[in-house]
């Protein structure tokens, strides 16, 4: 009983890191609102009203969430196995680019082909992105942190040039994906008074239990864990460390390609010449951090970030607060988290006085 | 008269387990103080406690009399206790005296002054005796020497109680001479020690008293000279010790490892294995002697695929095996527990259960068409945990936080359970109480009774010359005898792995 007591109360410590950083980045950004003369309440107030009782906002949440929850996820599924993709989102722009394309050229088919065909396109795209910075630290040493940045920037101008000169129209951007190969709804529309919401959020649940159940239940997965532990002791046990190396920065890549493909099939049907980063990937980033690497986390930590992204358009008309606090306050949920350390020493130190006294 | 240590009634608990129960421990002015006790039964969880790594649940510590709260070891280090881990703690790329200063440096001006630093080091070096060049890279030194660097940090930083966790266990025996050795002169001078060990022969050549703990349990605190080995063990068991030997009748069967003319490059290029011959039977015990560094290391990982064969060919089972992949080598019947187990025998963050299975997770009956089956995994890890007596609060407690000894059984649960046609033991007992050694050495003995080849490398010359049917002595790569256990003893095999043949010069 004493014992069962104890280690639940080591795991509800894992847990009480993310939770605190969201509560006092909530808090800062009050804090901040309030010292420039807003209402933080007012504004918190519009956030969770719009979010969930107004049907257009609860439905944008949910869109927003879906590529979050896949760039989490590839993220959270290389760090499992002991890498850092960080290049999750050049994986995600060809993994865009990839669908949109395939949308387009093979638009003649039906779309029970189709469609399939262009979510595999991206997926496949995002695959050889993550293969690419595999195979390189697998043969070469070369660190995946250095390779996967260079990619994202490789990703950036390939698929610019590859809009520009072979499926460019007006506006700077691709034409746009036929029916055929849209993942957009006009019931999920209708259901949430006009908001983008598509059928995106399949791919992500199963994307969701395809990381859990691969991790935990395969044989495969018991070997990319073992590598990411533990390299030496793989080895020993026979194990191909460099191919394992290699498949999990692919499958980490098909997570990231599959973002890509949400935006370019779902939300937008086109693909615009980026001059810039998407930034989702690197939000992924965070919603794995923050989401402790687990599958549940990762959609739990997506939720926040969509729900803050989106509920907060409503803050400026009803509180006249600024969009851009928002950021301010997923930026501070983040730094706490990466903090996350300190407030683990801090409890301990509060722990140990608590025994003295 | 006060004591330099006194710990009272101290209780620490891990989840699941009770490492520390109510224990007592007094250390006299200027002892060296034996801490006995099987593996698991939370030596080191006390010592960690005493340098403030742990926060005792309940009792009092007395530093020379004082009370004393040792909140981290900060704390520890300005009432002068230091101490010596069982993995060493020292970073490879500074030299010898860039570690020993680390965190206390000597400067000039503000900065650090490191010849200073070099010539205080010499000094504390020549004082106590500690042979070591301040100015050599940790990454190339012997282990025995990072050893002196670390006991060398701990006087540099003013210690005068040190304590020692499992110093010996990665020592060759001659620098456990030297390390005896040391603590004596270092008792001599004042200072106090505290120094766990299996080892009774080390206990009884280096001790005053000893304090024997069982399962979290004080058993017993008594003066080294009004006690005797067989005593000591007993106490600490629980029970009667017997030592196994190999009675067994040696009778070979056909050939299951066959080297033929291997060559073998060590990672700086130099041809450390030399045209070496041997055979190991079904059967048999062989057992490999040698100084460390002969390539012993290279010869294992050379059957095992883990090192590139130059020249020379490695036969298991009658089957080629030479420059295979490791796996395929495991497959054609290769079990090996390997010298280090940390870094190369367990996935320390896997659990027990998990660790249970690391080569045979893909394969019937733990998998079937690729998914795991956790079920057949779990009852299988509790009946290892069960039959090897691994103390553990169960299968899915991580291997990590498992005692040393504890560690090393469950791998040589894993291995010798799959029985292959041919285990590599290399240093098998390491670390390991005298309960689990006799245990293991009946394992092995098994494998042998039931026709299986065991390769038994070691540097305890007890161990292999009480194991093996045959002894093949390495030196500089290549076996230079091979004699029989029973017409031989430690004087001679100690001649020929210092290169002397029988009869020649
Ligand atoms: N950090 C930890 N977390 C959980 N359990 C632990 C931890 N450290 C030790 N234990 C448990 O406490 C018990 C005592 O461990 P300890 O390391 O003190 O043993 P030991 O006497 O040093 O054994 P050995 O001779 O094998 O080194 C063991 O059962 C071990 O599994
Ligand atoms: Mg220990």
């Amino acid at each position: 009983m004493k014992v069962n007591a104890f280690l639940k109360k080591i795991n509800w410590m894992t847990l009480l890191i993310p939770v605190i950083s969201v509560v006092l980045g909530l808090v800062c950004g009050a804090v901040i609102m309030f010292a420039i003369g807003y209402n933080p309440l007012l504004a918190y107030q519009s956030i969770i009203e719009s979010i969930f009782l107004q049907p257009y906002y609860g439905g944008e949440t949910i869109r927003a969430m879906i590529p979050l929850v896949l760039a989490g996820l590839a993220v959270a599924f290389a760090f499992r196995t002991g890498l850092f993709n960080i290049g999750v989102e050049g994986q995600l722009m060809v993994g865009w680019f990839a669908s949109v394309a395939c949308a387009i050229i093979f638009g003649h088919l039906p779309k029970f082909i189709l469609l399939p065909m262009s979510v595999v396109a991206g997926g496949a795209a995002g695959a050889l992105w993550g293969f690419i910075p595999g195979l390189l630290k697998a043969r070469f040493k070369v660190h995946e942190v250095i390779s996967t940045i260079m990619m994202n920037y490789i990703a950036l101008y390939t698929t610019a040039y590859l809009i520009k000169n072979f499926l460019y129209t007006e506006g700077e951007r691709t034409p746009t994906i036929p029916q055929a190969a849209s993942l957009s709804s006009a019931f999920l529309a209708n259901l949430t008074q006009g908001s983008r919401l598509h059928w995106g959020f399949v791919v992500a649940i199963i994307a969701v239990t395809a990381m859990w159940f691969m991790l935990w239940k395969t044989t495969k997965g018991y070997e990319l864990r073992a590598v990411g532990f533990s390299p030496d002791a793989s080895e020993y046990a026979g194990m191909n460390v460099g191919g394992n190396i290699i498949l999990s920065l692919t499958i980490s890549g098909i997570f990231a390609g599959l973002a890509g493909a949400m935006e370019g099939l779902g939300t937008y049907q086109y693909m615009t010449i980026n001059s810039a980063f998407t930034g989702i990937g690197f939000n992924g980033i965070a919603v794995a951090l923050l989401g402790l690497n687990t599958p549940v986390g990762v959609t739990l930590a997506g939720a926040l970030f969509a729900g803050l992204q989106t509920g907060g358009m409503t803050m400026q008309s009803n509180a006249g607060v600024p969009v851009e606090l928002i950021q301010i306050i997923i930026a501070l949920i983040i730094f706490f988290v990466g903090s996350g350390y300190v407030i683990k020493w801090a409890a301990d130190r509060l722990k140990r006085k608590g025994h003295k006294s | 008269m006060s004591y330099a240590i006194e710990m009272r009634h101290i209780r620490k608990e891990f989840p699941g387990i009770v490492a520390n129960d109510n224990i007592t421990l007094q250390v006299e002015e200027g002892e060296i103080h034996a801490l006995f006790g099987e593996n698991g039964a939370g030596k080191s969880t006390l010592m960690n406690v005493l340098f403030g790594l742990y926060q005792p649940d309940q009792g009092e510590i007395y530093v020379h009399g004082k009370k004393a709260v040792i909140n981290d070891p900060n704390e520890a280090t300005r009432l002068g206790i230091g101490m010596v881990h069982q993995h060493f703690m020292l970073i490879d790329k500074f030299t010898v005296a860039e570690n020993i200063i680390l965190g206390r440096e000597p400067r000039k001006h503000g900065i650090l002054d490191l010849a200073k630093a070099v010539k205080l080091v010499k000094e504390l070096s020549e004082k106590y005796g500690l042979d070591v060049d301040p100015n050599k890279k940790v990454e190339d030194i012997t282990v025995g020497m990072q050893q002196r660097v670390e006991i060398l940090k701990t006087l540099y930083r003013g210690s005068d109680i040190i304590i020692f966790d499992e110093p010996t266990a990665v020592l060759t025996p001659i620098e456990i001479q030297e390390l005896i050795v040391i603590m004596k002169r270092l008792v001599k001078e004042g200072k106090s020690i505290i120094l766990i060990t299996h080892k009774l022969k080390e206990i009884f050549e280096a001790c005053d008293r000893c304090t024997v703990i069982r399962r979290g349990r004080n058993i017993d605190t008594v003066a080294i000279s009004e006690t005797n080995p067989s005593d000591l063990a007993s106490m600490m068991v629980g029970r009667k010790v017997n030592v196994q030997i190999n009675d067994a009748p040696y009778e070979p069967k056909e050939r299951i490892l066959e080297i033929d003319h291997l060559n073998v490059l060590d990672s700086r290029k130099v041809n450390v294995i030399k045209d070496l011959n041997l055979t190991v039977h079904g059967g048999e015990i062989l057992g490999i002697a040698g100084v460390d560094g002969n390539g012993q290391t290279e010869l294992i990982e050379a059957i095992a695929g883990l090192r590139k064969v130059r020249d020379g060919s490695i036969k298991i089972g009658g089957r080629d095996v030479t420059n295979q992949k490791t796996r395929k080598i495991i497959e054609a019947g290769l079990g090996y527990i390997p010298e280090d187990r940390q870094k190369h025998g367990l996935v320390l963050d896997f659990s027990v259960g998990e660790n249970m299975v690391l080569q045979t997770y893909y394969k019937k009956p733990y998998a079937q068409a690729g998914i795991l089956k956790n079920k057949v995994i779990t009852k299988k890890a509790k009946q290892l945990i069960e039959e090897f007596d691994v103390r553990t609060p169960n299968e899915k407690t991580l291997a990590r936080s498992l005692s040393g000894g504890n560690q090393q059984k469950v791998i040589v649960a894993r291995e010798v359970d799959r029985s292959p046609q041919l285990l590599i033991a290399a240093q098998p007992t390491r670390g390991l109480d005298i309960g689990a050694i006799e245990f293991i050495h009946g394992k092995l003995l098994e494998e042998k009774k039931k026709g299986k080849a065991v390769l038994l490398v070691s540097f305890e010359l007890d161990e292999i010359l009480h194991l093996s049917d045959r002894i093949a002595v390495i030196y500089e790569g290549h076996i230079i005898d091979i004699v029989n256990p029973k017409e031989t003893d430690e004087n001679e095999l100690g001649l020929l792995m210092a290169g002397r043949r029988k009869g020649g010069a």
